[in-house]
């Protein structure tokens, strides 16, 4: 499985002689084998412009990606590598289905990897399986399929490649709380059936909590925070001076906090919320 | 009660040219005039069909749907009902038409024919009312997806329409721009006395409206004030719904014994009931 570093990466939008645009200033960071990381920021934070470099979509103005310590834009042949170990997942991916069936559209990715016919068949009814899309949709029309089911198949798509990095760009965006759910456990599984690296872009602060290991606040460019997720979220009140929500439960505490009650801030899930809260009456153990 | 929208016995079949799928159930429902709706359910629960039939959009397969007592299916009065009920729709990137944002607010009273004096005033009040005036000549590509929405807004009631519906307006915009669109829809309500109809699938948006319906495989499945339907874990459970986060742990806090008032839903509401128990229980 791989490892993922980032080394001083700066990515500038815009032609030369024109007003350019930094959008990703001097990032670094590393991803080990098998966390999920839960990447937050703003729209216009550079989170989705720095995800693009992870499978060599885009190229750094300066700085390097290493997949297990190569540099992944060292020659041709490692951007292609790379692209193939790092399946990346774009928002809204429904709108990029484009073949005639499902089954096709699936098998777009495994076929560019110039897999042996078996084996395409093999992953594309595995990906299928692990999105739950049923055998009988895969000889449809895309276009007749629901919007879950869309969102499924796209996603199916990727994993057909057995991407060891997975990165995910608002796989929930515009969902219910029923397709939200569908969609991060069967992420949660593609991480714990194959060991994969898992990195989710979310606005969710409560999947993000729920979820992840790690946690990358992106800010105006550049890393604001980056840790475990216990160590992002008890920052809760920096969080909100960079006008980022914080768990609804995170919120509570902070204005408990200031209104004088001696409660921790450094709270994120319901379950440390209730205790946390139940510590003031000495109800600890009744909780 | 003063009913802007009636819908009676409305029925509404998908014809494809596989199968016929019914998206609506025999519906009945009003819309009360000057309250704030939500409107929840799960994806495929009718709730986008809804809103299409409000104003006519869609054409009910069965039934009826009067708005001011306007029949929708009635050819001769889909202006007059257009004019009164505004939609801002999903997608921020496919309701913009212009390329400057005075221009595209300023599109939908031209196309009704309002003295071009009327439409400046118009444009202007209705961009101070979403506070985009100051964006009134930027263009709309450059602006974030919750400032987009907002534009469209505008649009909507520089038609001077009784009502809008949001059709998950904030489904595709992030968190911030998500408190954007609800402040202005709230403001709108409370301020300029019009109608909202919010179809969401965040319940953090519903548990601010006035009055909350709820729709599972096209049919009324609740409807009533947020702190009573929320209330109803078996309804929540069976159509698929959630409660917010900050009603999940005063339900916590709750069940260990800690006397709360009942019908919780907001993080704010939670912490001043938080902040009172403690109080109260003399441990600060």
């Amino acid at each position: 499985m791989a490892e993922l570093e980032v080394r001083s990466l700066t990515h500038r939008y815009g032609a030369k002689h024109m007003p350019q645009v930094t959008a990703v200033k001097d990032v670094s960071l590393r991803v080990q084998a098998g966390e999920l990381l839960g990447v937050i920021g703003h729209t216009g934070s550079g989170k989705s412009t720095l995800i693009q470099h992870f499978n060599g979509l885009l190229t750094p103005t300066s700085g390097e990606v290493l997949l297990d310590g190569e540099n992944i834009f060292r020659d041709k042949q490692a951007t292609r590598a790379a692209r193939f170990r790092v399946g990346l997942c774009f928002q809204y991916p429904e709108y990029q289905l484009f073949e005639e069936t499902v089954y096709k559209d699936i098998a777009f990715g495994p076929r560019n990897m110039q897999l042996p016919q078996d084996e395409i068949d093999r992953r594309v009814r595995r990906a299928a399986q692990f999105v739950e899309l049923p055998d009988a949709l895969l000889e449809k029309s895309p276009f007749d399929l629901s919007g879950g089911e869309k969102r499924r198949a796209a996603i199916a798509g990727v994993l057909a490649m057995e991407p060891e990095i997975l990165v995910l760009d608002e796989p929930t965006a515009g969902l219910d709380p029923k397709g939200r759910e569908t969609i991060l456990s069967l992420v949660a599984d593609y991480r714990r059936q194959t060991g994969s690296t898992v990195i989710l872009v979310s606005h969710s602060m409560e999947d993000i909590a729920r979820l992840a290991t790690k946690a990358l606040v992106m800010n105006r460019g550049e890393v604001a925070l980056y840790g475990t997720v216990d160590e992002v979220f008890s920052q809760g009140e920096r969080l909100v001076a960079m006008g980022l929500d914080v768990p609804a439960v995170t919120r509570i505490f902070l204005s408990l906090r200031e209104r004088g009650l001696p409660v921790r801030t450094d709270v994120y899930t319901l379950e440390q919320g209730a205790a946390e809260y139940l510590r003031l009456f000495g109800k600890g153990a009744r909780a | 009660m003063d009913k802007i929208i009636e819908l009676k016995n409305v029925s509404f079949v998908y014809d494809t040219q596989e199968e016929q799928k019914p998206a609506l159930r025999n519906v009945s429902l009003d819309v009360r005039r000057g309250e704030f709706l939500a409107v929840i359910g799960h994806n495929g629960s009718g709730k986008s069909t809804l809103a299409k039939l409000l104003n006519a959009i869609l054409l009910p397969t069965e039934g009826q749907v009067l708005v001011e007592g306007m029949d929708t299916a009635d050819e001769d009065l889909v202006y007059e009902i257009r004019r009164r009920v505004g939609m801002v729709f999903q997608n921020p990137d496919n309701q913009i038409v212009a390329t400057i944002v005075e221009d595209d607010v300023a599109f939908g009273p031209e196309n009704l024919g309002v003295p071009p004096a009327e439409i400046r005033q118009r444009v202007d009040d209705a961009l101070r009312a979403v506070g985009m005036y100051e964006f009134r000549g930027a263009e709309p590509h450059k602006l974030s997806g919750g400032q987009k929405q907002r534009v469209a807004v505008a649009g909507v009631i520089a038609m001077r329409t009784d009502c809008i519906i949001f059709d998950e307006s904030t489904a595709m915009i992030d968190p911030k721009g998500r408190r954007e669109v609800l402040e202005t829809a709230k403001r709108l309500c409370r301020e300029m006395g019009i109608t909202v109809v919010m179809i969401t699938h965040f319940m953090e948006e519903a548990v601010q409206a006035d009055r909350v319906v709820v729709l599972d495989s096209g049919r009324v499945a609740a409807e009533g004030v947020p702190s009573e339907v929320f209330a109803d874990s078996a309804l929540l459970r069976r159509t698929g719904l959630e409660l917010p986060f900050a009603a999940k742990l005063a339900g916590k806090i709750r069940t260990a014994g800690v006397p709360l008032p009942d019908g919780l839903l907001t993080p704010d509401s939670v912490a001043d009931a938080l902040f009172a128990a403690a109080q109260e229980a003399e441990v600060i």
